[in-house]
C-alpha cells in the first residue's frame, strides 16, 4: 500500500497548530483574554502553512540524457505561483476586513463560509484527479494502456463526504449572503413538495457515496458534487430572512465538518482538530439560537417561517388605542429616571443608530441615570451581533447584559427604551397560547414603569407576523420615527 | 496514522470543542464565528499539497490549477478572518474607571 509518508516532525507541528486553535477559542471566554487568543490562532495557522510548504516543496524532473536517472530540482515557477496565490488572497482578505462595516458582519461571515465550502470542494476534486499526490491511492500499471490510480475505499467515503458537505456549505452560504445583503428578498421561497425533493436528494447523495466505494467512476463523483450544490441551494431558499442567525451558525458548523472530512482524507491532525472545533462551535450556536426562539432546529430548517402571515391569534383589524410620544417626552422621562434599560434590535442596525444611541446613554449617565443594555440572544441577524455594534459605538461591555442576567431588573426599572427590537419584547409569548411566538423567552420590558418603543409607523408587523401587545399597554409610549432621527432628537432635547 | 488513531483525535477534539465553545461569553459570539471561519481555512493545507504536487496522469495539471484557486480562496479567509476578528475584539472596552487624582508635586 502506498502511503504518503509524513515526517513525524510535520505531524507534531500540525498537532501544535491544532492546540493553538483550541487556545484561540479558549481566549474568547472573556474580552480580556480574547485578543491574545486571536494571536494564538494566527500562530497556529502560520505553523500549519509553513509546515506544509516545507514538506511539500514542488519538484520537477529535469530531463537528462537517456540512460541517466532523472534529477529532481525545486520547481521555482510553482513556488512563485503558490506565493502569488497566497498574496492575492491576503490582499483581498485584508482590504475587505479593513473596510467592512460592522452592520454588514452577518453577510461577510456568510460570504467567507462560502469560500471555505468552495475551497473544500476544489481540494476534493484535486484529490480525486491526482490521488497519488495525496497518498490515498494505489497506482495500477496495466500491461497495455496508461497507469491509473485506484483510490482506497475508505478514502473514497471521506472524499465523497468532504466534497458533498463542502458543496452544500458553498451554495447554502451564497443564498444566505444574498438574503442577508438584501439582494434576495427575506421572504421564504417555498417550492411545492420541497421536503420530498430534499430528502430524495439527500438519499441520492448518500447512496452515491456508498456506490462510489464499489465503483470509482467519474460520473458518480461529479453527480455527488452537483447534487450537493443543488441541495445546499434548496435547503436555504425556504428559510426566512430573520432566521438567518440559525442558518449562518449551521453553515459555520458544516464548513467545519467539511474540513474534518478532508482532514480524514489527508490524515492531517490540524484539519481534523480544527474541523471538530468549528463543527461543534456552529452546532452549539445553532442550538443556542433555536433555544432562544423556542423553536426546534428541524422546524427552522424546514423553512417557511416568517412569511408575511395571514392571521395569528386575534389578528383582526380592531383599532386598539395606543399612546404616542415625542422626543421631548422621552428625554424628560429618562432624565428623571434612576435606571434606564435600552433594548436594541435589528432595527437599530438597519438605521445605523448605535452611535447616537451611545451619545444618548452618555448624556443620561451625565445626569446621574444608570444606563444598561439588554440583549436578547436572537436580536440581530447573527449571534452576538448587537454586542459588536454596541462595542463599535464605544459602549463599555460591562454595561451590556444578556437576557438571563437582566430580565429580573425590569421590574425595578423606570424606563425601558426599545429601539429596533420587536418580537423579543412581545408579552404575548408568555400568555397567548395561539401566538406563533408562544414559549419563546422574551425580555420582560412591560414590567418597567414606562416603556418607550421606537418604530417607524404603527402599520407593519414584526418578523413573526404578529402584532406586539406591548404597543397597546397603558405604560407604553410609541415614538414613531426613524430610529436614528428619533434618538438624535432625544439627544438634542436632553441638552 | 491509521484510521483509529485519527478517529480518536477527532472524537477527543469534538469533546474539547464542546467545552471550549460553551465557555465563550455570548458577547463574543460574533468574533467566535469570524475566528472559527478563519481557522476552518486550514483546508489550505490540502490546497497547497494539490498545488505543489507533480502529477501522474491527465488530471494532475487541472488538480494543480484547482489547488491554486483553493489557495487563493483559503488565503482570503485566513487573512480576512483573523483581521476582522482582531478589529472587532479591539472594540470591546470596559467602563473607564475614574482616574486617580495625580499627586501634586
Amino acid at each position: 500500500m502506498h502511503e504518503l509518508t509524513v515526517s513525524p516532525w510535520a505531524s507534531l507541528a500540525y498537532l501544535v497548530a491544532g492546540v493553538c486553535f483550541i487556545l484561540a477559542l479558549r481566549g474568547l471566554s472573556s474580552p480580556a483574554s480574547s485578543q491574545r487568543g486571536n494571536r494564538f490562532g494566527i500562530i497556529g495557522m502560520t505553523i500549519a502553512v509553513v509546515t506544509t510548504l516545507v514538506t511539500h516543496v514542488p519538484l520537477r524532473s529535469v530531463a537528462v540524457p537517456p540512460g541517466n536517472p532523472h534529477d529532481l530540482m525545486i520547481d521555482w515557477v510553482t513556488v512563485g505561483e503558490i506565493l502569488a496565490a497566497i498574496g492575492v488572497g491576503a490582499a483581498i482578505g485584508l482590504v475587505t476586513a479593513r473596510r467592512i462595516a460592522m452592520t454588514a458582519m452577518p453577510q461577510l461571515v456568510a460570504a467567507f463560509h462560502s469560500l471555505v465550502g468552495l475551497a473544500a470542494v476544489l481540494v476534493g476534486v484535486a484529490a480525486y484527479l491526482n490521488p497519488q499526490a495525496f497518498g490515498i491511492s494505489d497506482l495500477v500499471v496495466p500491461m497495455i494502456g496508461q497507469p491509473f490510480a485506484v483510490i482506497h475505499p475508505v478514502s473514497r467515503i471521506e472524499l465523497g463526504l468532504g466534497v458533498a458537505i463542502g458543496a452544500i456549505t458553498f451554495s447554502g452560504s451564497v443564498i444566505a449572503f444574498l438574503k442577508l445583503n438584501g439582494n434576495m428578498g427575506g421572504k421564504p421561497i417555498m417550492l411545492p413538495g420541497r421536503h420530498v425533493i430534499n430528502l430524495a436528494l439527500l438519499a441520492g447523495i448518500l447512496g452515491l457515496i456508498a456506490y462510489f466505494v464499489t465503483e470509482q467512476a467519474p460520473w458518480v463523483f461529479w453527480t455527488i458534487a452537483i447534487l450537493s450544490f443543488v441541495i445546499g441551494f434548496l435547503l436555504i431558499v425556504p428559510i426566512g430572512g430573520a432566521d438567518m442567525p440559525v442558518v449562518v451558525s449551521m453553515l459555520n458548523s458544516y464548513s467545519g465538518w467539511a474540513a474534518a472530512a478532508m482532514g480524514f482524507t489527508l490524515h492531517n491532525s490540524a484539519m481534523i482538530i480544527t474541523g471538530a472545533l468549528v463543527g461543534s462551535s456552529g452546532a452549539i450556536l445553532s442550538y443556542i439560537m433555536c433555544r432562544a426562539m423556542n423553536r426546534s432546529f428541524i422546524s427552522v430548517i424546514a423553512g417557511g417561517f416568517g412569511a408575511v402571515a395571514d392571521t395569528s391569534g386575534g389578528g383582526t383589524a380592531i383599532d386598539r388605542p395606543w399612546k404616542r410620544g415625542s422626543a421631548e417626552d422621552a428625554a424628560f422621562l429618562m432624565s428623571q429616571a434612576e435606571q434606564v434599560i435600552i433594548v436594541p434590535g435589528y432595527g437599530m442596525a438597519v438605521a445605523q443608530a448605535q452611535h447616537v444611541l451611545r451619545e444618548m446613554g452618555d448624556k443620561l449617565k451625565a445626569e446621574g441615570v444608570r444606563v444598561k443594555y439588554a440583549i436578547h440572544p436572537v436580536a440581530g441577524r447573527m449571534p452576538g451581533h448587537m454586542n459588536v455594534l454596541l462595542a463599535e459605538a464605544n459602549v463599555p461591555y460591562d454595561d451590556v447584559f444578556e437576557l438571563e442576567d437582566i430580565n429580573s431588573e425590569f421590574a425595578q426599572t423606570d424606563v425601558a427604551f426599545v429601539i429596533g427590537a420587536n418580537d423579543v419584547t412581545n408579552p404575548a409569548a408568555k400568555t397567548d397560547k395561539t401566538s406563533p411566538i408562544y414559549g419563546m423567552p422574551v425580555l420582560d420590558v412591560e414590567k418597567a414603569k414606562t416603556v418607550l418603543f421606537i418604530k417607524r409607523s404603527m402599520g407593519g408587523v414584526g418578523y413573526a407576523g404578529v402584532d406586539n401587545d406591548l404597543f397597546y399597554r397603558d405604560n407604553t409610549m410609541m415614538l414613531l420615527a426613524d430610529a436614528k432621527k428619533m434618538v438624535e432628537d432625544i439627544v438634542k432635547a436632553l441638552d | 496514522m491509521d484510521f483509529i488513531a485519527i478517529l480518536s483525535i477527532f472524537v477527543l477534539a469534538c469533546f474539547v470543542g464542546y467545552f471550549v465553545v460553551w465557555a465563550v461569553t455570548p458577547a463574543l459570539h460574533t468574533p467566535l464565528m469570524a475566528v472559527t471561519n478563519a481557522i476552518s481555512s486550514v483546508i489550505i493545507v490540502g490546497a497547497l499539497i494539490a498545488a505543489a504536487a507533480a502529477g501522474i496522469g491527465a488530471g494532475s495539471g487541472v488538480a494543480k490549477a484547482l489547488g491554486l484557486v483553493a489557495v487563493v480562496l483559503a488565503s482570503v479567509n485566513i487573512f480576512g478572518g483573523f483581521a476582522v476578528t482582531a478589529r472587532m475584539l479591539a472594540m470591546y472596552k470596559k467602563k473607564e474607571r475614574p482616574v486617580a487624582p495625580a499627586s501634586s508635586k
